[in-house]
């Protein structure tokens, strides 16, 4: 009997949780498609035109591109950087491993305005704060930690006697790599760009103070927007953030098909030995 | 000379060292190098020359400045003790799997990926002054006057919580039902209640789940930036410390009086973790079988 008050307890919970989440995202996509909206429960009349304004006064073609470059670049170099290196982990133990682990897990742990503001003042020093090279670079951080994390698991499941099997056969190093590790890595690749690509799009802190006049992505905008309230009317406002949601759905059905919800947060699992 | 077996487990090798360099100097050259200069910066001061302590104690004396510490103490703990006890309450119940588990994991997911700006957004509206909720709870009759739920401390606790609920949520998941369910099963054989179970058996191989889980989330409350300027009052109840870095920078364009105050905010967050990692390890080391739900 009691657990099953438990239990109800526990639907209600989600139900309660999930209808708010529904009642706050739904209530920006009304009132982007309100022509006034003024304490009635819904708008009296509807229009589309605050998409026609939010992306031409707000200039987000621009701004669209910007974040695609961002998002792009940044999945390919986290990859690029984050495969052999998660590669050696899984395979080599070595002296200093735990150090090696802990450097790279600080990124992910330290907050990211708490390291943003040092990173941005170093960037603006170089020369580099405010261009779009600065905010790939910056964005860059948590990300490489992130697809070494993401991809170990993967190596850790590709049995080594494939490799020595290859190894024994006369097989080169690049043969087993381009013939063996990557094809089998592959699921790996996909999970880490796509969690990269989501990650990227969304991030906010990192950009955010790094940005420039020419280099906002979407969320920055967006946030400039925001908290300029008043200036621009609040259905143009909530237009964009409409279209900036669409982006982060269309990603995460992508995601989604990859990749299980527990996986986009960190594992607390036991230190390997 | 001998060619090493490939995956030998031995000491690293030049291709093993060529394979781990880039991302090494990328996270020591972008993330360690402006740390440390951060600090250096920071003692620096652009008024003195040379070697001073000036900003920290511009901080600590300024009362609008040191007041920001404890308002972010104040949004920060008890943000933490709701998500990780809602979070715990929910995740243990969930330990075997539910009815529509994927979903609800799924739809949890939602708010991590749609980031803090857009559920700023939309709680603006659906809890403002004119909002769905309290047109709802007028119209219901439950209120006289509608409720003040936005550009306060309950506004910003509102966006923290749905930021960090389905986070904490989906991590002690994972770490839950990792827990070998046979451990539980001997209890229950051996007549041991549900409430035993989870205070005796349970909850001490969840603790060291829990302490992480409360040590991540009290760490990134603690940098709250966008949700106390969107939700809150960024310049009076809801300042915080992170607010107050981003001042000095970007307002005033005192560089090394940001980096004093994000080296301050740094350490605090570094002690709270360094605390709980203390607490962690006088605790009992759980036999859990390290796979969580994949």
């Amino acid at each position: 009997m009691r657990g099953r008050l438990w239990r109800l307890a526990l639907y209600l919970f989600v139900l309660g949780f999930i209808l708010n989440l529904l009642g706050i995202v739904s209530h920006v996509m009304v009132s982007s498609f309100a022509k006034r909206w003024f304490g009635t429960p819904l708008p009296r009349s509807f229009t589309t035109e605050w998409y026609t304004y939010a992306w031409n006064e707000f200039g987000l073609a621009q701004v669209l591109g910007v974040t695609l470059l961002v998002a792009l670049i940044v999945v390919f170099l986290a990859l690029l950087l984050g495969f052999p290196a998660a590669y050696i982990l899984a395979r080599r133990n070595f002296r200093g491993k735990p150090l090696l682990l802990l450097l790279y897990f600080l990124p992910l742990l330290i907050p990211q305005m708490t390291y943003g503001i040092p990173l941005a003042t170093t960037l603006f020093k170089y020369g580099i704060g405010g261009t779009l090279t600065g905010v790939i670079l910056a964005v860059l951080v948590p990300m490489v930690p992130l697809a070494i994390f993401i991809l170990m698991p993967f190596f850790e499941q590709i049995s080594i006697n494939l490799e020595w099997s290859a190894s024994v056969m006369g097989a080169s190093r690049f043969q087993i790599f381009r013939r063996i590790l990557l094809p089998l890595a592959l699921p790996g690749l996909l999970t880490a760009g796509i969690l990269i690509l989501v990650n990227t799009v969304s991030n906010f802190e990192l950009a955010f103070l790094v940005s420039g006049a020419g280099s906002q992505t979407l969320v920055v905008a967006l946030f400039y927007n925001v908290f300029a309230g008043g200036v621009r009317p609040v259905y143009s406002v909530d237009a964009m953030a409409v279209m900036y949601m669409t982006m982060v759905m269309l990603l995460l059905i992508v995601a989604l098909r990859f990749v299980r919800p527990t996986q986009m947060v960190f594992r607390l699992d036991q230190p390997r030995r | 000379m001998r060619r090493p077996r490939i995956g030998e487990a031995s000491e690293l090798d030049l291709m093993a060292v060529g394979f781990l360099l880039p991302s090494v100097l990328y996270v020591v050259v972008m993330f360690i190098y402006p740390f440390l200069y951060g600090i250096w910066v920071s003692v620096h001061p652009l008024k003195v020359p040379g070697f001073s302590l000036a900003n920290y104690i511009a901080f600590f004396s300024d009362e609008y400045q040191y007041k920001t510490v404890g308002i972010t103490f104040r949004l920060a703990v008890p943000n933490t003790v709701v998500v990780v006890a809602l979070s715990l309450f929910l995740a243990y119940n969930m330990r075997r799997g539910i009815w529509l588990e994927r979903t609800i994991t799924t739809i949890l997911v939602l708010p991590i990926s749609l980031g803090v700006i857009l559920l700023g957004q939309g709680i603006l509206g659906f809890y403002g002054g004119k909002g769905w909720l309290n047109q709802m709870l007028l119209a219901l009759g439950v209120l006289e006057e509608p409720l003040v739920l936005t550009h306060n401390y309950i506004g910003v606790m509102l966006s923290l919580f749905m930021q960090q609920f389905p986070f904490c949520f989906l991590m002690l998941l994972g770490y839950i039902s990792g827990i070998d369910p046979s451990i539980e099963n001997s209890a229950r054989t051996l007549g041991a209640g549900p409430w035993t179970v989870f205070q005796r058996i349970m909850l001490p191989l969840i603790a060291p789940g829990l302490a992480i889980a409360f040590a991540l989330v009290f760490v990134m409350s603690f940098a709250t930036f966008p949700s106390a300027i969107l939700l809150g009052q960024p310049s009076g109840a809801t300042r915080t410390i992170a607010i107050a870095a981003y001042a000095q920078a970007f307002e005033q364009f005192d560089m090394p009086y940001a980096s004093a105050i994000a080296v301050i905010m740094g350490l605090f967050q570094l002690a709270a973790l360094l605390i709980i990692i203390v607490l962690r390890q006088r605790m009992v080391l759980a036999a859990t079988m390290g796979v969580g739900k994949r």
